[in-house]
C-alpha cells in the first residue's frame, strides 16, 4: 500500500491484505540500502497468519520518497509517525541489522506504541568498517560489493540459496544498485553514529527476541552481547547463517518469529 | 576485517549453488529423480503454495538438481536467479510470454537461430505477439522501429549465420530510453567469453545443450535474469506490476522489483506452460559447466587455427569469423569479445551444392548433424540438409549462398581437424 507519513509518499507490503482494525499488526523494517523485500517469505507468512504487515520501505529506499532519514532516532520516530497514518495503536516490530536499531530506539522512545520487538542481526555499538564507509561516501561501487560479501556467511556465495534458482549475492547487489547516491552512507553513517543503545536498552520493558547468524561477519553474536545482557529476551542463533538470516535461513528464521508471534497465529489463506 | 573478494569464475563454475548434501554428504550434485517433496504438514504444505516458506513442491516448478543449475548459471552471468527449461527454444518462449500477451510486439535482430525466427516470425505471431526483424548492424534500426506496444529488444550475441556481433551498449541504451528490456541470446559466447549484463542487457538465455553441457547429451536451455530493470518505473509490464488473480492476487513486483521477472516466469510459465527441465538434463549440464573454462579457451584456439587455415585454402571463398580484420564487426568484437568470437562460424566453399556435397561426405573427424558446440567438431552444408528446397535466389534472403558451410570446431587436436578438412576440400574440388 502507498501511505503519506510526514507529507512524504511511503511504500509498506502489506500481502496483498487490507489492513483490518481487528487484528495485530507487525512491522518489519529493513537494513542498510535495502528494501521490504528483505523479508519476503516472512512478511507473506505473518500477512495470511492473522496480522497485518506492514513491510516499509523507509525513505529514500525501495518505492519510498526520499530523503533517507540521517539518524536512528529519526528512524524510530518515523514507524511512531507510521502507525498514526495508518491508524494503529500498538504494534509487534521486527527490525533488521540497521532496521533492528531503528526498532530497538523507537520502543524505548514510544513504549505505548509497542507491543513486541524482534532483533535480526543486530549490535550494539554497531561499528561500521572504515573502509566501508569511506568507499559508501564515494558512492564507490566498491561499497556495495562489501555490503553483499561481508553481508552473507562465507558460503553463501558457493551454496545454495533457499529460493530454488535464486543467486543472493546477486539479488543483493541488484538491489544495492537502485540506491540513490549517498542513501547507503546515510544508513552506514546511522549505525555508526548510534550512541543510544545500551540507555535505550535499558528502558525496555516489552518482550524482546533476537535472532543472531553463527556466521555473521558484520554483527556476529557476540557484537550483540551488549544488548542481550542488558536486556529480558530469548535469543535464537542460527547456526549456519551470517547477516543476511532472512534468506540465507529463512525457515529458521520465521520459525524463531512464528513463536516469539505464536498467540496471533490465525490462518486465513484464500482457497487454491 | 580482510578485503572483500568474489570467487573467481573457475570456482563459481564447479561449486555455485551446491553446497555438499545435507543429508548423504554427496560431494557431487546429486540427482534427485523425484516429481514431488513430501510435506511436513498441513500446515508446512500450504506456506510451501502460498510462497511464505522457501522449498520444493512439485518438479515441474523446481527440482532441488535442477536449483543448483540454475543457481549456477547465475552466478556465472552475475544475475539475480535464473529457471532452466526444457530447451533453449522453451526459455525463449518463457521470456516472452513472461514479459507480454496479444497485441504486443517484439523488435528482433534478423540474425537469429533459425528456430528463434520461426517463434517469433510465425508463432508468436498466431498468438497475436507481432515481431519486426531489424539488421543488427546498425543500432539504430533497433529504435526505428520501435512502437508505443513494443516490450522486448531481442538479438544474439553472435548472429547467425555471418557472425554478427550484437552492440549491446549500444542495443540496451536504445531499449531502456523506450522503457522496454534488451534480452539476448548468449548461446554462441557463454559466461566464459562474455558477461551480457556488465553490457546492459536486462535479460539473457542459453540453449545449455551446447556449450554449457559441451558433451551433446541433453538438450536444455536457462532463462536468467540481471535484476536491473525497473518494471514498476517502466509501467509497461502489468504482467510484473499489477496484481494476478492466476496466484492469489500477488502482485510480483511488489513482492521483489528485484525477483519479479523470474517469480512470474516460474509462478506462472513453468506451472502453466510446462516446459521444464528434468533433473538428470540438469545433472549432466553440471557436468559440463565444471568445465566450462577450461573447454571454451581451447575451442577458441582451435577454431583461430582452423580459421586461419581455411583463410589461405585456394578452395575457400571468404570465411566469416569476427576477428578477422575484414569481418564487418571486426572493432566491436575486440571491444566486447577480447576473449574471442567462439567456435561456430560460417564458410563459402567454391564450387556450390555438388562441391558442398562432396565436402561433406568426405570428412572423417567432422560430424555432420545439426547442432552446435560439442566436444566434437560438428559440420552442416544448410543447401543440401536443412535448406535443401531453396533456391539460390531464397538462399541469398537467408543470408547463405550455395556453398555456405557451417562448422562447430570442438576439443580434438587441431592438427587432426585441419587435415580432415584439407582432404575435404580436395575432394569437393575433384
Amino acid at each position: 500500500m502507498k501511505l503519506r507519513v510526514e507529507g512524504r509518499e511511503v511504500f509498506a507490503y502489506t500481502a496483498a491484505h487490507a489492513l483490518d482494525a481487528a487484528k495485530p499488526t507487525i512491522v518489519f523494517v529493513h537494513g542498510a540500502g535495502l528494501d521490504h523485500s528483505s523479508f519476503g517469505l516472512q512478511s507473506r507468512y505473518f500477512g495470511y497468519h492473522g496480522r497485518n504487515v506492514l513491510a516499509v520501505d523507509l525513505p529514500g529506499h525501495g518505492r519510498s520518497e526520499g530523503p533517507a532519514l540521517p539518524t536512528i532516532g529519526a528512524m524510530a520516530d518515523w514507524i511512531a509517525q507510521l502507525l498514526d497514518a495508518v491508524g494503529v495503536a500498538k504494534a509487534g516490530l521486527v527490525g533488521h541489522s540497521m532496521g533492528s536499531l531503528a526498532v530497538l530506539e523507537c520502543a524505548a522512545r514510544h513504549p505505548e506504541r509497542v507491543e513486541r520487538v524482534a532483533l535480526i542481526a543486530t549490535a550494539y555499538p554497531m561499528k561500521v568498517a572504515e573502509a566501508f564507509l569511506d568507499a559508501a561516501k564515494r558512492n564507490d561501487y566498491a561499497a556495495f560489493d562489501m555490503h553483499t560479501i561481508w553481508g552473507h556467511a562465507p558460503q553463501a556465495p558457493l551454496g545454495r540459496d533457499a529460493n530454488p534458482g535464486m543467486w543472493m549475492y546477486g539479488d543483493t547487489l541488484a538491489r544495492l544498485e537502485r540506491l540513490a547516491p549517498g542513501v547507503l552512507y546515510n544508513d552506514l553513517k546511522a549505525c555508526n553514529d548510534y550512541a543510544a543503545g545500551a540507555e535505550s536498552a535499558a528502558k525496555l520493558r516489552c518482550p524482546v527476541l533476537f535472532v543472531l547468524g553463527g556466521r555473521d561477519v558484520m554483527t556476529p553474536p557476540q557484537a550483540a552481547r551488549a544488548l542481550t545482557e542488558a536486556i529480558k529476551s530469548k535469543t535464537v542463533i542460527v547456526d549456519l547463517s551470517g547477516h543476511t538470516l532472512m534468506v540465507e535461513a529463512p525457515d529458521a528464521t520465521l520459525d524463531a518469529l512464528v513463536e516469539f508471534f505464536r498467540d496471533a497465529e490465525k490462518p486465513d489463506r484464500p482457497a487454491r | 576485517m580482510a578485503a572483500p573478494k568474489y570467487p573467481g569464475f573457475d570456482t563459481l563454475a564447479l561449486h555455485a549453488g551446491q553446497s555438499p548434501d545435507p543429508a548423504t554428504g554427496s560431494r557431487a550434485v546429486p540427482v534427485y529423480q523425484t516429481t514431488s517433496y513430501v510435506f511436513r504438514d498441513s500446515e508446512h504444505a500450504a506456506s510451501l503454495f502460498n510462497m511464505e516458506r522457501a522449498g520444493h513442491v512439485y518438479s515441474r516448478i523446481s527440482n532441488p538438481t535442477v536449483a543448483v543449475l540454475e543457481e549456477r548459471v547465475a552466478a556465472l552471468e552475475g544475475g539475480v536467479g535464473a529457471i532452466a527449461a526444457a530447451s533453449g527454444q522453451a526459455a525463449l518462449h518463457l521470456a516472452v510470454a513472461t514479459l507480454m500477451g496479444a497485441g504486443e510486439h517484439i523488435v528482433a535482430s534478423n540474425s537469429l537461430y533459425g528456430g528463434s525466427h520461426n517463434l517469433l516470425g510465425y508463432t508468436l505471431k498466431r498468438f497475436g505477439i507481432e515481431t519486426t526483424f531489424v539488421s543488427p548492424r546498425d543500432p539504430e534500426n533497433f529504435r526505428k522501429a520501435i512502437r508505443p506496444n513494443t516490450r522486448l529488444l531481442f538479438g544474439e550475441t553472435l548472429g547467425n549465420p555471418g557472425l554478427d556481433v550484437l552492440d549491446i551498449p549500444a542495443v540496451a541504451a536504445i531499449a531502456h530510453a523506450a522503457k522496454v528490456p534488451l534480452l539476448v541470446d548468449a548461446t554462441f559466447t557463454t559466461p566464459y567469453l562474455m558477461r551480457p549484463f556488465e553490457l546492459g542487457a536486462d535479460l539473457l538465455y542459453h540453449s545449455a545443450t551446447k556449450f554449457l553441457g559441451g558433451h551433446g547429451v541433453a538438450i536444455g536451455g536457462v532463462l536468467v535474469d540481471s535484476g536491473r530493470f525497473d518494471w514498476e518505473a517502466s509501467g509497461k509490464f502489468a504482467t510484473l506490476t499489477a496484481p494476478y488473480e492466476g496466484f492469489h492476487g500477488m502482485d510480483f513486483e511488489e513482492e521483489s522489483g528485484t525477483r519479479a521477472f523470474l517469480l512470474r516466469a516460474r509462478r506462472e510459465g513453468l506451472r502453466d506452460f510446462g516446459a521444464c527441465m528434468a533433473p538428470m538434463t540438469a545433472f549432466h549440464i553440471l557436468q559440463g559447466i565444471e568445465t566450462l573454462h577450461l573447454r571454451m579457451p581451447r575451442h577458441v584456439e582451435n577454431t583461430r587455427k582452423v580459421v586461419q587455415f581455411l583463410c589461405s585454402h585456394p578452395g575457400v571463398d571468404k570465411v566469416f569469423y569476427p576477428e578477422l580484420p575484414d569481418h564487418p564487426d571486426h572493432a566491436l568484437a575486440r571491444k566486447l569479445l577480447p576473449r574471442g568470437c567462439g567456435a561456430v562460424f560460417p564458410f563459402e566453399l567454391k564450387g556450390g551444392r555438388e562441391a558442398g556435397r562432396k565436402f561433406i561426405e568426405a570428412l572423417r573427424v567432422f560430424s555432420h548433424l545439426a547442432n552446435v558446440g560439442d566436444a566434437k567438431s560438428l559440420v552442416i552444408h544448410p543447401a543440401t540438409t536443412t535448406h535443401y528446397r531453396m533456391s539460390d535466389a531464397d538462399l541469398a534472403k537467408s543470408g547463405i549462398t550455395a556453398g555456405t558451410v557451417r562448422l562447430s570446431i570442438g576439443l580434438e587436436d587441431s592438427a587432426d581437424l585441419i587435415e580432415d578438412l584439407e582432404r575435404a576440400l580436395k575432394a569437393a574440388a575433384r
